[in-house]
């Protein structure tokens, strides 16, 4: 029965309707990964929070009007208020306007982070994997090298060579990430360069740049969508980690990490000062990953949720 | 017409060097093709046809390959040419059609871009023409509604329309040699039997050559002109198609041809069974002394273990490695 209509439903534009834009093919096929995307509740449950908080980051000046680091040191530490919902800080200066300008702190950081990660790692996975032998070797030695290091230690190493500060901890961190990005590039290189499609190509003389272009890369994009998501939760984890040990984003600056840090020294008094941010955090780590996982579900052709 | 060689394979030797040791597939086969013929290569799994094919086109992964020997097509030896001219052959003079119509398309293109691309490359069209002549291509390949089918992607398709569409690509530049590895092999007879007589079909129209690798001789008797049938990465025999399957010399050739069933015979009473060779294809680690079919030939002679046999040229195009013979 649901197939039928399923049938009836698709016939229309399975046919030339769509002489422009996305062929028919991929749309079904993207549809059918949206439609299990949506399925899933978990998903979902991320999707929305990332959402939140990116509604929150663009509209932060309509959502919280005054200036989120003046302070104001006849209000420090208040509880939660109406004036003030999630109370102020040792300076006084609003939890929830600052959580609400760290949004944009850290989506700009993990973006950043992702960028720096995809844009070197990517290509050379892809390098890797494809062209194999001395490269491949060499390439993967330092892979190794920098994957022996925990993620975290190895961008508290390079922000200590590279200095404090936003973009500082946008490079330090996204470097940390390279080595993933390689190694997971390279493994679904490997399996795809051995695909008939891919000999083929070689054997209609096509150069090497553009069947990694047109015939590889697109085949591993999934992978790299669904690292890419999971990569973001961590990357606002460790900014968090660099600003809670002071040397991640500065103050004034609203960042989350740096007001869990600040708020530590007051957690018996003034719980709410390292609560919310620590809130801020969890939740944006937690609907990235929910919804990394879930992509990773929709997109794999084997699940059949 | 001997001087008319469009490819000659000239003491071709592949070997693998691998963890085992050293593989060699391909050991000092010759032959070559003339224009316009169909050239047949058979011989069981694991004998060296895909192999030699592939060494056409150099599209073994080196290491482990490592290539000996010249291969002339058009007056160049193709196992010297330097990569950006290779690229210019391959898909453009010689093309090639794979074993799996399956897996051969990208999943992630439409069957038109895929067409497109060798035009493009070897063509320089723009990509409206190309595309126009990728559809135009799938027509010749009687793909019904080209224009629709062109925009499809390859999971849209069955085995047979996408192995036409692999033929449409393969023959998209005009080419002078296809060579087509078990093109057939993953399909069902009636749709063979479609491909087959396509494939002839556009033969005559291109006046190309084609090597066919099989090992389906039915399919050999009706598309070759001649023959070379391989054995355990040697040539052990070559004739025109009609003298092979009346006159096989090679008792290895005999023993194909006899291991094929034929439908109504089991009723005549002295053939109960149906012939086989016995025995299996040695280890290509461990290629036995002497000829290589010794073990499994049932005229085997004392000096088929010692020695290597020598090619007997029987006649125009007529050749077999055999002591038998010699």
């Amino acid at each position: 029965m649901g197939s039928g209509k399923e049938k009836t439903a698709k016939l229309p534009e399975g046919g030339r309707s769509s002489s422009e834009g996305i062929p028919s093919g991929t749309q079904s096929q993207f549809r059918k990964g949206l439609a299990k995307l949506l399925r899933n509740k978990m998903a979902v449950f991320g999707g929305i929070l990332i959402l939140g908080y990116m509604v929150t980051a663009i509209f932060a000046p309509i959502l919280y009007p005054g200036n989120p680091s003046a302070p104001n040191l006849m209000r420090s530490l208040e509880r939660p208020s109406w004036e003030h919902p999630l109370g102020t800080d040792e300076l006084g200066r609003s939890i929830l306007g600052r959580i609400i300008y760290g949004s944009r702190v850290s989506l700009m950081i993990s973006l950043g982070v992702v960028s720096v990660g995809l844009l070197i790692g990517v290509p050379l996975g892809l390098i890797s994997g494809y062209y194999g032998g001395k490269v491949d070797f060499i390439l993967q030695r330092i892979t190794d090298m920098l994957l022996a290091f925990p993620g975290f230690l190895l961008a508290l190493a390079l922000v200590a060579i590279l200095g404090v500060g936003i973009n500082n901890t946008v490079i330090s961190i996204g470097i940390s990430m390279v080595p993933i990005y390689i190694r997971l590039v390279r493994g679904c290189v490997l399996s795809v360069r051995e695909q008939v499609y891919v000999e083929a190509a070689i054997a209609v003389g096509t150069p090497d740049l553009r069947i990694i272009r047109r015939h590889i890369l697109p085949n591993v994009m999934v992978p790299i969508i669904v690292q890419t998501s999971l990569g973001m939760g961590t990357a606002i984890l460790f900014a968090a980690g660099l600003g809670f040990l002071g040397i991640g984003v500065q103050p004034p600056t609203p960042e989350w990490g740096a007001m869990l840090g600040s708020g530590r020294g007051y957690i018996f008094n003034s719980p709410h000062v390292a609560t919310f941010p620590g809130l801020a955090i969890f939740l944006a780590v937690l609907g990235f990953n929910l919804l990394g996982d879930g992509l990773r579900d929709a997109l794999d052709p084997r699940s059949k949720i | 017409m001997s001087g008319d060689h469009l490819l000659s394979i000239r003491n071709l030797k592949v070997r693998f060097r691998v963890y085992e040791g050293v593989a060699a597939a391909v050991d000092g086969v010759d032959f070559f093709v003339e224009k316009g013929e169909t050239l047949g290569l058979v011989g069981e799994s694991g004998c060296g046809k895909s192999v030699t094919a592939m060494s056409i086109l150099r599209l073994l992964a080196s290491p482990p390959a490592e290539l000996e020997g010249e291969i002339e097509f058009q007056g160049k030896n193709l196992l010297e040419l330097p990569q950006d001219e290779l690229r210019k052959i391959r898909g453009g003079a010689i093309s090639m059609i794979f074993q799996e119509p399956m897996t051969s398309l990208n999943p992630l293109l439409t069957i038109g871009e895929q067409i497109a691309e060798a035009i493009v490359l070897h063509q320089g069209l723009s990509r409206q023409e190309a595309w126009d002549r990728a559809v135009e291509m799938l027509a010749r390949v009687q793909i019904p509604s080209p224009e629709a089918r062109a925009k499809d992607y390859p999971h849209k398709l069955s085995g047979g329309m996408r192995q036409r569409a692999m033929i449409a690509m393969a023959l998209s530049c005009n080419p002078n040699l296809l060579l087509a590895d078990e093109p057939t092999t993953a399909l069902d007879v009636t749709i063979q039997a479609q491909i087959m007589d396509l494939m002839e079909r556009l033969r005559e129209e291109i006046g190309a050559s084609i090597i066919l690798i099989t090992h389906n001789l039915g399919l050999i008797a009706e598309m070759a002109r001649t023959v070379v049938v391989m054995y355990a990465g040697k040539v052990v025999e070559e004739a025109p198609v009609r003298e092979l399957f009346s006159e096989p010399l090679h008792p290895y050739t005999q023993g194909l041809l006899g291991s094929v069933p034929v439908i109504g015979r089991k009723f005549k009473m002295e053939k109960k069974r149906l012939q086989e060779i016995p025995g299996i294809v040695p280890s290509i680690f461990e290629m036995p002394r002497g000829c290589r079919f010794h073990p499994r030939c049932h005229r085997m002679m004392d000096i088929c273990r010692l020695e290597e046999p020598p090619m007997v040229e029987m006649g125009q195009r007529r050749r077999v490695l055999c002591w038998l013979w010699a």
